[in-house]
């Protein structure tokens, strides 16, 4: 065991050398710009079909079963228009089911080939609008060689040089003292050897008797002694109880976990809320670390991320998010190629962050659901955090603060009308804290 | 002038023996084997380490050691992949099923918690059926047994259930005579078919149906009388006078369940309440909870039967000796006057006595005589297994399958049972536990608990109950009902055939979902049974008048609350479980009257540390001889008698501890509880008992438990029954509850919940559910015989039994008075240590009683105990220090130390300290560790729990709404808890009442626990 600790306390430190923000931020816009310029040059096929538009519409309406190179709940459309008439593809999306039961050959092949699973019917799309569709869907796959490579270059060149100005302004000032010292020296040199010359005896400024080393001065000097000692003891004493009072504390704990999940693009770019994933904090004390059939309820769609976000996983985290969704299917069973699951399932062995004590009982319904407190007000900007991290130390001074300060939500709720109005009277205010309600009390979170 | 005295110290050194020259020069003369206990001299002065070098290893090692654990271990959580609909982790699930374990029959409710069963609750949709006793209550954590039978074997091998299947089958094919079923009782109506359709195919089956404790006789005289083979059903509810005759019916008579209705009219309610008058020989929660208990030795009981009769109904006259008369006289006139009201019942195992209880309360009419649905879990028939033995033995048995029962051990004549067994030619049996019998047979299917099995039971005629798994089999198990499925070559599986049975049977169109969320279904168009009495005749009460003593004591054997026929013997919980009336745990004894143990030289002691002690005794009834069984010495036991518990004793290998107690089958011949010309006699060596409580009586302090009579309460003042206790202050008499009174400032608790625990010492029978309850919802551990005896139990709430030193409580109270003098006094209270030889027994469940001026609190050094504003003192483990001052300063002596670890340590092998124990351990309470003070919490995390969902649902609480675990699981309603808050709850009525004082109002601790004064009708 002691060694395991260790070994996750090595990957901690390195995870947190990983952990920069800021610098992040900048290396999106770059990755930004750099993308935008790509797609300017990106083969536009049909001249009078807009991608663009057609991206807009493939994503809210075809992407949940289609993808563009892959196939999914429905077959991939790169190249749809080579194995089809594109009459053909109009009535096809206008009204698949009816073609089929016209007993058109192809459609009937392709109904029977994906189970038969009937495609919705887009009755208010225009030709038009399906040629935008098609002009997206046939636009070629930007190899990944070129694509990260340049932006991955350009952050390694951007952050040289932010880093190589900086050590030469160092290096600048070193050298300039080691001149000043340098002067310095021969300096004094000079003019000892022209007060020799010119016959001046130098004096040294003490002579053996009365010079005392500073040492020997100080020790001899019972009040500094005193002071000093009385100093170090205080600091010496400061320093221990600050160690002391951190053991356990595993604020900022971010172990590795066995999947990569990031919090930032589920919680902060695709604004999920926190509740559909970690559905029990509404009912249990538990909030639940969702089980793997909530995960699939959109990666059995989305089983690869988008272009841009991947380029930003592998440059700025050094993460294949592509791959970390494969580790999801792997340990749900989960064959993306046949679009079924195989019933082979290997349970995620997460590690879990936020430990209370055996000893310490705590809800979440009831901060959650009952108090409206707001996830991130413990758990920090979890929409921000790549990697999930213990953002709130979790001690116990922390906890009783908040129920100090906060004030208990009772509107409309029977089951405090009676409470708060003779609690209010009773302290002689119209908000009560939870503390006023007995939030303090040692029973209520320790049985 | 200098003094020449000698000072010496002793007469050797005036001597100046060699001895005290030795003693001059060396403290000690006699060698002290340092270097024994230092290792080898050589290697320890051949070693560099010096003891300097030691500290630096030992100061070292120890700031490493805090070092490095100050880091937390990484800890693992695993989301299932697919979460089922129904489960949300933190969340309980709550689902209806039947225990059926050929002993206890009981529909219940089991809370399950991400799919682990934790705790049994009652079932209140199934009325009687659905109150669980301590034992059932325990059943949970026997299903994290690890000395369960984990996979079948055949020959003592493991094998796969295939396997066994088909060798059974191939060598039943070839059996060509007789084939027997031995099953305990199943009373499952999917079962009796499954059996049927198994008998088409082995035409040469036969069924027996065998109970370890035999109700044959009762059985027998039903169907003389009723013309069918079940047990008569009761309604205790609907009696208001009950005579019982050796009738344990608040503990395991005919199968048990009668507290519920024996409670209803125990309460005075409009100054009226039930009388009960019971006869008996051992000293049962039955007479404990009589109005008038009058002992009676088991020829007398007959006698008292037939005199009844015919004191009713005329007839022969019965001579009886003169206290017995005027009690059956009284007996007699309760029954005449109430008539149609009135109950009695025997428990006698004699035809004769059976038939004139039947008889008695068809010719009152009374109402309490339930004929149109009598009991059917108890119907299995010892003389039929004699029968069995004797064919065996001659070879005309040629395949005997067991199920659920496990002869070797409870069949009186075992030895005979194990010659002719080996007469047969194919032996299986299918059983929870490789048990005595399992041991010898060829063929061992391992049989699934209870929480994880299917089925049914018919509990009475026409209720039924639902078994439905809460969780999958453990272990490699499987029903004997999917291996009677297999063997008939049927596809389905039992829960399909189940369903189907019950859709077409049963059900008939009605839900079957809605059958197995309720668990029980009734069908209410039972007619009652018509009466042949014709079979009562004159014969049959001379044969009970005229019965003779016995020559030599006569032996009662009886089932203790704790273990019942032994079914549970490794379940911890129930071993430590302290006897109701004897406050014994790990333990069966013999108990024995003072007058017969003094004749004997019988001894009971205490020894130092307030441990009891008994003498050891042989028992022999026949030719069967148990021996070295412990005495206890028994107040209230018939004279000529002895009772001796079955049950204990079992070899269950494995774990050394759970073998306790002495096998007390051997004596239970033709499954008779009354054996007679038994002989004892004194066994050498000392017994070491684990007994919980030390004082015997109650010395007449009547503010403990205050006890009154039906017509003292009814006409006098509140003062007469119910003192409240005085002080004096400034010379004025002031009640202790008087503000004026108290060195305390009183806290304002009047807003939102203040709880309270209201215990009526009325309804209260002993019967110690509540306290199996507590143990499995607060995580209290289990530390075995010897802690026990060291009083370390843990319980955080006892059942204290007290006697009387005079015959009533009342005559105690009214001696204490009379003392005249401090000689008087202390020669009296030495005298009134001892119970009287019929004492009147009363029991007061005690628990942490939450003061609102709690002692405990203000010596904390720490302040790890506090007190809430609902009322409840609170006790933070991670704060305590474990200085115990807490404990010394408790007046209730309701708070528990952890003098161990008791969880994970291998010294206390229980159930802690391995995975499959562990489970049953309720995430909601914290499992405490060593040098921690724990108590009652009045089940905060339950009131808690209530809050927080009203919270959550925004909903008002009433005051009836809350519950903790003892008050769930008291089916009688002696334990009410709510809050007093609320004026229209119960606990705040009963607060007002005139009945209600707190324990030991005197100290002035403001208790939140109320008592309500026992109220007898004498």
């Amino acid at each position: 065991m002691p060694l395991k600790c260790f070994e996750v306390i090595i990957l901690l430190f390195d995870m947190k050398k990983v952990n920069h923000g800021k610098t992040a931020s900048r290396y999106l816009l770059l990755t930004l710009v750099f993308l935008l310029t790509f797609s300017n040059f990106s083969p536009v096929k049909a001249q009078d079909a807009d991608p663009k538009k057609g991206k807009e519409l493939f994503n809210s309406l075809c992407a949940a079963c289609h993808k563009r190179y892959k196939k999914a709940t429905g077959p991939a459309l790169f190249g749809v228009t080579e194995r089809h008439d594109t009459e053909w593809i109009y009535s096809w999306v206008k009204n698949s089911s009816a073609l089929i039961a016209s007993g058109d050959a192809e459609a009937v092949a392709i109904y029977e080939e994906y189970n038969k699973t009937p495609m919705n019917a887009f009755p208010q799309l225009s030709n038009k609008d399906i040629d935008d569709i098609l002009a997206y869907v046939n636009e070629p796959k930007a190899t990944k060689a070129t694509l990260p490579g340049p932006v991955g270059g350009g952050k390694e060149v951007n952050g040289a040089s932010s880093s190589m100005s900086q050590d030469i302004v160092l290096g600048l000032l070193a050298v300039v003292l080691a001149i000043l010292v340098g002067i310095l020296f021969l300096l004094n040199r000079s003019l000892k050897r022209f007060a020799e010359k010119s016959g001046v005896e130098v004096k040294s400024s003490c002579d053996a008797s009365s010079c005392r080393p500073l040492w020997k001065a100080f020790v001899e000097n019972q009040f500094l002694l005193l002071v000093s000692a009385v100093l170090f003891l205080l600091l010496s004493a400061y320093l221990a109880y600050g160690y002391l009072m951190q053991v356990g504390v595993n604020q900022g704990y971010e172990p590795v976990q066995p999947i990569h999940y990031s919090h930032r693009i589920h919680a902060g770019d695709n604004k999920i809320d926190c509740k559909y994933c970690h559905s029990s904090a509404r009912v249990s004390k538990h909030s639940g670390i969702p089980s793997l059939n909530v995960c699939m309820n959109c990666h059995k769609s989305i089983g690869e991320v988008a272009e841009d976000t991947q380029a930003k996983g592998l440059a700025e985290y050094g993460v294949d998010y592509n791959k970390e969704i494969g580790k999801l299917y792997k340990a749900v069973g989960w064959d993306p190629n046949t679009q079924s699951y195989t019933g082979k399932t290997d349970p995620v062995k997460w590690i879990r962050i936020h430990n209370l004590p055996d000893f310490a009982y705590f809800n979440h319904s009831q901060h959650v659901q009952v108090a409206g407190v707001a996830c991130q007000k413990c758990h920090g900007p979890v929409e921000e955090m790549e990697v999930m991290y213990q953002h709130a130390p979790l001690t116990m001074g922390w906890c009783i603060n908040c129920h100090r300060e906060t004030n208990v939500k009772m509107e409309g709720s029977e089951y405090y009308d009676n409470i708060h109005k003779e609690l209010s009277k009773k302290y002689g205010v119209s908000k009560l804290t939870a503390a006023q309600m007995g939030g303090l009390e040692c029973g209520k979170c320790h049985y | 002038m200098s003094s020449k005295k000698k000072y010496w110290k002793n007469v050797e050194e005036l001597e100046n023996t060699s001895m005290a020259q030795k003693l001059k020069q060396n403290e000690f003369p006699e060698h002290i084997p340092v270097n024994d206990f230092l290792g080898d001299k050589e290697t320890l002065e051949e070693s560099t380490t010096n003891r300097r070098d030691f500290l630096k290893y030992v100061g070292f090692s120890t700031a490493a050691a805090t070092l490095a654990a100050c880091e937390g271990p990484v800890v693992k959580a695993i989301p299932y992949v697919v979460q089922p609909e129904q489960i949300v982790p933190g969340v309980a699930n709550y689902y209806a099923t039947t225990i059926a374990d050929g002993f206890d029959f009981t529909s219940v409710l089991v809370k399950t918690r991400e799919g682990r069963p934790i705790k049994i609750e009652n079932n209140e949709l199934a009325g009687s059926d659905g109150v669980a006793n301590a034992r059932v209550h325990a059943s949970v954590l026997s299903l994290y047994d690890n000395t369960r039978l984990k996979a079948p074997q055949v020959a003592s091998k493991t094998v796969t259930w295939k396997e066994f299947d088909a060798k059974f089958l191939e060598k039943l094919a070839r059996i060509r005579t007789e084939v027997v079923l031995l099953t305990s009782t199943f009373s499952s109506p999917s079962t009796s078919q499954l059996i049927k359709d198994f008998t088409k195919k082995n035409p040469n089956l036969k069924h027996i149906e065998y109970d370890a404790y035999s109700n044959t006789e009762a059985l027998d005289a039903y169907e003389k009388v009723y013309g069918e083979r079940a047990l008569a059903n009761y309604d205790f509810s609907k009696a208001d006078a009950i005579v019982g005759v050796g009738a344990d019916f608040l503990g395991d008579w005919q199968g048990g369940g009668y507290d519920l209705g024996y409670s209803k009219n125990k309460v005075p309610q409009n100054g009226k309440m039930s009388k009960h008058i019971q006869f008996e020989s051992n000293m049962t929660i039955t007479g404990a909870n009589a109005d008038e208990r009058f002992v009676a030795t088991p020829t007398e009981q007959k006698k008292i039967v037939a005199a009844i009769y015919a004191g009713l109904f005329g007839g022969a006259k019965v001579s009886l000796s003169s206290k017995l008369s005027g009690a059956v006289k009284k007996a007699i006139a309760q029954l005449k006057s109430k008539g149609k009201k009135a109950l009695f019942v025997t428990g006698l195992n004699d035809v004769n006595a059976q038939l004139l209880a039947l008889a008695i309360n068809t010719k009152l009419r009374s109402e309490a005589l339930n004929t149109a649905s009598p009991k059917l879990t108890s119907v299995g028939d010892t003389k039929k297994v004699d029968q069995l033995v004797k064919r065996m033995q001659s070879g005309k048995v040629g395949a005997l399958i067991m199920v659920g029962v496990n002869p070797l051990y409870t069949y009186a004549n075992a030895d005979a049972f194990e010659k002719a067994l080996d007469k047969v030619a194919l032996k299986a049996t299918f059983s929870t536990h490789l048990d005595a019998t399992a041991s010898k047979v060829e063929f061992v299917g391992a049989l699934p608990h209870y929480l994880e099995s299917w089925g049914d039971v018919e509990f009475n005629k026409g209720k039924y109950g639902l078994m439905q798994p809460t969780i999958r089999p453990l272990f490699d198990t499987r029903q004997f009902q999917d291996f009677l499925l297999t063997s008939v070559g049927a596809t389905t599986t039992y829960d399909a055939y189940l369903k189907d049975f019950w859709n077409q049977e049963i059900l008939k169109g009605l839900s079957f979902n809605k059958a197995l969320h309720d668990g029980v279904y009734e069908i209410n168009n039972q007619a009652a049974a018509s009466a042949n009495l014709a079979v009562v005749n004159n014969t049959v009460i001379s044969a009970l008048a005229n019965a003779k003593p016995s020559s030599g004591l006569e032996l009662i054997l009886y089932t203790k609350t704790s273990l019942g026929v032994g079914a549970q013997a490794s379940n911890p919980w129930l071993q430590e479980f302290p006897d109701p009336i004897t406050r014994v745990s790990w333990d069966n004894y013999l108990t024995i009257s003072k007058s017969d143990a003094s004749d004997l030289g019988l001894e009971n002691y205490n020894v130092a540390n307030g441990a009891l002690n008994g003498s050891y005794v042989n028992i022999t009834v026949g030719n069967s001889t148990v021996e070295n069984v412990p005495v206890y010495i028994q107040p209230g036991q018939a004279k000529g008698t002895v009772g001796l518990s079955l049950g204990y004793g079992r070899d269950l290998g494995g774990k050394e501890e759970m073998n306790v107690g002495v096998n007390a089958f051997p004596l239970y011949k033709n499954a008779n509880n009354v054996q007679s010309s038994v002989k004892i006699e004194k066994a050498e060596g000392i017994h070491e008992f684990a007994c919980v409580q030390l004082q015997k009586t109650l010395m007449g302090r009547g503010d403990i438990i205050k006890e009154t009579t039906l017509e003292i309460f009814n006409t006098k003042d509140k003062k007469k029954f119910n003192t409240t206790p005085v002080v004096s202050l400034d010379h004025q008499v002031t009640p202790v509850t008087s503000p004026d009174v108290d060195i305390w400032d009183e806290f304002d608790r009047s807003i939102a919940h203040h709880f309270n625990l209201s215990i009526d010492l009325n309804s209260c029978t002993g019967c110690g559910a509540c306290v199996i309850a507590c143990h499995a919802e607060n995580n209290v551990p289990v530390v075995g015989k010897s802690e026990v005896r060291r009083s370390r139990d843990m319980h955080w709430l006892r059942i204290d039994r007290y006697y009387s030193s005079e015959e009533t409580f009342e005559q105690d109270n009214e001696k204490k008075e009379g003392f005249a003098g401090l000689g008087e006094s202390l020669s009296g209270f030495g005298k009134m240590e001892d119970p009287s030889e019929n004492p009147q027994v009363a029991f007061q469940p005690v628990m942490c009683q939450h003061c609102n001026h709690a002692p405990c609190e203000t010596v904390c050094p720490v302040a790890a105990t506090s007190h809430g504003r609902q009322g409840q003192n609170h006790m933070a483990y991670n704060r305590c220090v474990g200085t115990r001052y807490c404990a010394n300063n408790c007046p209730y002596k309701v708070r528990r130390f952890n003098w161990f670890l008791y969880n994970n340590n291998d010294e206390f092998d229980f159930h802690m300290n391995n995975d499959l124990g562990r489970m049953v351990v309720n995430p909601d309470v914290t499992v405490r560790s060593r040098g921690v003070m724990e108590k009652c919490s009045m089940c905060i995390q339950l009131t808690q729990a209530t809050i927080l969902e009203a919270k959550k649902e925004g909903k008002k609480l009433s005051g009836d709404d809350f519950d903790t675990a003892c008050s769930r699981a008291c089916a009688t309603g002696a334990m009410s808890f709510g809050d007093i808050n609320d004026p229209e709850s119960s606990v705040a009525k009963s607060l007002k009442s005139d009945r209600m004082y707190h324990l030991l109002e005197h100290v002035g601790t403001k208790p939140n626990v109320q008592y309500q004064v026992k109220v007898r009708n004498v």
